[in-house]
C-alpha cells in the first residue's frame, strides 16, 4: 500500500501571535513550528498502516526551508521519504492543487491529512484534493482500518458518528483517537538524516485570493461576577453592556 | 557546532520534553511521595533509545555522543530530577563501565539489555565508611583459580534493588594502593548476592537508592571487567565522564526550578502588578538565568570535550562543580520567589530545592570537584 500524509508546519499552540508591515505579515520571531497536531494524527495512524500492511509511506509539505526540522521529524517517526514543494503556501486551494499535482503522479492508495491546519484553519483541503484527483474524501475521520483493499472508517458527524466503509484510493482527513502521537527514538532521528527529502519546484498557478490584512482577536474584558440570584442584573447587563441580546 | 548537529539536538530535545511531559510530570508527587522507583518509565525510555544514548548501534545502543546525552539529560531533569539521575547513572556508569572496559562478549551479553531498558544497571564504588576515601574500600574480593569470591557491602547504589545488572568494584590488593582494586559485573539473583536497605531520602525519592550485600558471593572469573587491579584507575576514568551527566542533571533541575519561578512571578500580582515587575524578583530571575546559562556552556564545553576524545577531567569537574552549585542555589531562589505558596507540596519548587541537593554531594562532593580542579590547575 502506499500511503501519502501531508503535513503543514504551523505555529506551537503556545506561540504568542503577532504581525508586521501594518498587519499584513504573520511575525515569525521567537515562535517555535510544529507539525500541524491533526497532521501528527494522520502520520502515526500512517506509521501503525505500514507496519500492518506493508508498502511505502511518504510525507509531503508544501513550504519553504522552514518546514525542514518539521519534515525530518515525520521521517524520525516512520515516513520512508519526503517531498517537499517548496513555495511559500498561500491558500487552501493552491496548497490543494500542489498536493493534487504531485498525487496525480504517484498514484497513491492512501491520502491522509489533519482535518484542518491549526493556523489558517480552513478544513477543506482534503476536500479539494478528493476532487481534483476526483476521488472520495471524507473529514473528520477518528477510526480507521485497512481490510483487503477497502477502507472501513469512522466520522464524526453531527451528535454521532457515522461508520463507512469505501475503497480505495482515499483522501481523508484524520483527528483524534485514530491513533495516539508518536514521539521519534534516537534511533528514528538519526536515520531521518539518510531518508529521502525531495524538494521539488511548486507549480505555477494564480493566486485566487489576496491576503489584506489580520485582526487579533479583541482581548479578554474584565470579568463581572454576579450573584446566581440575580438573574434580573445579569439579563439587564446582557442588554445594556454586552449588548449580545 | 553544524547544523546537522544543531538540528538533530534541537530534535531530540523536543523528543524527550514531549516524552517527559506526557509520561512523566503527571505522576512526579505521587512517585516522590510514595519514594516509587518506576521501572516501567525506564522501559519506556529504552524504546525511546535513552538508556544507551552512548551505546554504538551494533551493540543496541543510540550511538550518539555526549552532546546529545547531555541535551537529553537536560530536558528529563527539567520535569523530575529524580528521574534524571536514574537515567544518568544507568548510561555513564553501569553501561558505560561495561562498554569501556568490558571484552567483546560481556558487550554482547550486557550492552543490548541494558540499551534497550530491558534490563536496568547499577554501579557500586561507595562503601558506608569510604566515599570520598574509595581507595580504602573495604569490600574485598579473593580469587580462587577461576573463580573470584566478594564479600563486603556498598551503599548509596542507585538502583541497588532493581538493579538487573551491577557493576562493582572490589578491592583485590592493599588498601590505598591505586593498583588494588578491581571491578566485577555481577547479575541480579547471583548467590550470595542481596540488596540492603532502600534510603529514605531528602530529594531525589523517585530515582532508587539502596545497599548491596556481598556475602561469599562467587563468581567466575569471566565476570571482572578488564584487568585485576585496574578497577580503580577505571572508576576515576567513568566519574570523569560522569560528572558530565551529574552537571547536566543539575542544569536540567536549575532550568525547571527558574522557569516556574519565571512563570509565576509573571502571573503572582501583588500591590496591582505582577511580581516580576518588582526589582527585587527581577534581579533574582536575572541572576538565575545568568548563572544557569555559564553552567549550561560549561557542561556542553565538558561534553564537546569527551566527544572529541580528549581528556575531560577539568572540564567535567569545573561544569560539575559550577552546575550543581547553581542548581542548589536556583531552585532556593526559586521557592524564594514563590513565597508561601514555595513552601508548599501544591507547586513544584519545593521537590526542585530538596533534589538539587543531591547535586553538589553524588558522584563527588563540591569539596572533592575543588580538590580536581586545583590539582589540574596547579599540575606541573
Amino acid at each position: 500500500m502506499k500511503i501519502l500524509v501531508c503535513i503543514t508546519s504551523v505555529p506551537d499552540t503556545t506561540a504568542k501571535i503577532s504581525f508586521t508591515q501594518d498587519n499584513t505579515q504573520f511575525n515569525k520571531t521567537g515562535v517555535q513550528f510544529i507539525i500541524g497536531p491533526y497532521d501528527d494524527y494522520a502520520l502515526a495512524r500512517a506509521v501503525e498502516l505500514k507496519e500492518q500492511h506493508g508498502g511505502s509511506l511518504t510525507v509531503l509539505n508544501v513550504g519553504t526551508s522552514d518546514s525542514d526540522p518539521q519534515i525530518r521529524k515525520a521521517l524520525a517517526i516512520g515516513a520512508d521519504d519526503a517531498i517537499r514543494i517548496d513555495t511559500e503556501p498561500t491558500d487552501s486551494y493552491f496548497v490543494a492543487a500542489q498536493i493534487a499535482e504531485i498525487a496525480q503522479k504517484n498514484s497513491y492508495d492512501l491520502i491522509l491529512m489533519g482535518r484542518e491546519s491549526i493556523d489558517f484553519n480552513s478544513g477543506v483541503v482534503h476536500g479539494l484534493v478528493g476532487e481534483m484527483l476526483g476521488i472520495p474524501s471524507y473529514s473528520p475521520v477518528m477510526k480507521l482500518e485497512i481490510t483487503d483493499g477497502k477502507a472501513e472508517f469512522a466520522r464524526e458527524i453531527d451528535g454521532g458518528k457515522e461508520f463507512l466503509e469505501a475503497d480505495l484510493p482515499l483522501v481523508l482527513g484524520c483527528q483524534e483517537p485514530i491513533a495516539e502521537w508518536k514521539i521519534p527514538n534516537m534511533r528514528g532521528i538519526m536515520t531521518a538524516r539518510s531518508k529521502p527529502l525531495n524538494v521539488v519546484p511548486a507549480t505555477p498557478m494564480d493566486d485566487l485570493t489576496v491576503l489584506k490584512k489580520y485582526t487579533l482577536p479583541a482581548p479578554k474584558g474584565e470579568c463581572k461576577m454576579i450573584a446566581a440570584e440575580d438573574a434580573e442584573q445579569l439579563i439587564a447587563l446582557l442588554r445594556t453592556e454586552a449588548k449580545v441580546l | 557546532m553544524t547544523t546537522e548537529t544543531a538540528e538533530n539536538q534541537a530534535l531530540i530535545e523536543e523528543t524527550v520534553r514531549d516524552f517527559a511531559e506526557r509520561y512523566i510530570r503527571p505522576n512526579i508527587r505521587e512517585w516522590d511521595e510514595a519514594q516509587f522507583f518506576p521501572t516501567e518509565i525506564m522501559h519506556q525510555m529504552g524504546e525511546l533509545g535513552l538508556m544507551g544514548i552512548l551505546v554504538p548501534v551494533e551493540y543496541g545502543g543510540s550511538g550518539l555522543g555526549y552532546r546529545e546525552y547531555v541535551a537529553a539529560l537536560i530536558e528529563v531533569s527539567k520535569v523530575d530530577p529524580s528521574i534524571g539521575l536514574s537515567l544518568a547513572a544507568h548510561n555513564s556508569l553501569c553501561t558505560n563501565h561495561i562498554l569501556m572496559f568490558g571484552n567483546e562478549d560481556q558487550k554482547q551479553r550486557y550492552l543490548p539489555k541494558l540499551a534497550s531498558g530491558q534490563w536496568i544497571g547499577a554501579w557500586g564504588l561507595t562503601e558506608p565508611n569510604t566515599g570520598s576515601d574509595a581507595g580504602n574500600m573495604q569490600t574485598v574480593a579473593v580469587r580462587d583459580g577461576d573463580h573470584w569470591t566478594l564479600n563486603g557491602s556498598k551503599n548509596f547504589i542507585t538502583h541497588g534493588k532493581s538493579g538487573n545488572v551491577t557493576v562493582v568494584i572490589a578491592r583485590t590488593g592493599e588498601p590505598g594502593d591505586k593498583h588494588g582494586a578491581t571491578a566485577f559485573v555481577i547479575e541480579q539473583g547471583t548467590p550470595g548476592f542481596t540488596s540492603g536497605r532502600k534510603e529514605d531520602k531528602l530529594g531525589m525519592r523517585a530515582s532508587e537508592t539502596a545497599e548491596l550485600i556481598f556475602q561469599d558471593c562467587v563468581i567466575p572469573d569471566t565476570q571482572r571487567l578488564g584487568e585485576v587491579g585496574e578497577g580503580f584507575i577505571q572508576s576515576l576514568k567513568i566519574l570523569d565522564g560522569g560528572r558530565i551527566s551529574i552537571a547536566a542533571l543539575s542544569v536540567g533541575t536549575a532550568v525547571g526550578a527558574y522557569e516556574a519561578a519565571r512563570d509565576y512571578a509573571k502571573e503572582r500580582k501583588q500591590f496591582g502588578q505582577s511580581i516580576s515587575r518588582f526589582q527585587g524578583i527581577a534581579f533574582k530571575l536575572a541572576d538565575m538565568y545568568t548563572d544557569i546559562q555559564a553552567s549550561k556552556m560549561l557542561t556542553f564545553d565538558a561534553a564537546d570535550t569527551k566527544d572529541r576524545g580528549e581528556k575531560v577531567s577539568l572540564q567535567s569537574s569545573v561544569a560539575k562543580y559550577h552546575a550543581s552549585e547553581t542548581a542548589v542555589r536556583v531552585s532556593n531562589e526559586a521557592v524564594q520567589v514563590f513565597g508561601g505558596y514555595g513552601f508548599t507540596k501544591d507547586y513544584p519548587v519545593e521537590k526542585f530545592y530538596r533534589d538539587s541537593k543531591l547535586c553538589t554531594i553524588g558522584e563527588g562532593t563540591s569539596e572533592i570537584q575543588k580538590l580536581v580542579i586545583s590539582r589540574e590547575i596547579l599540575r606541573g
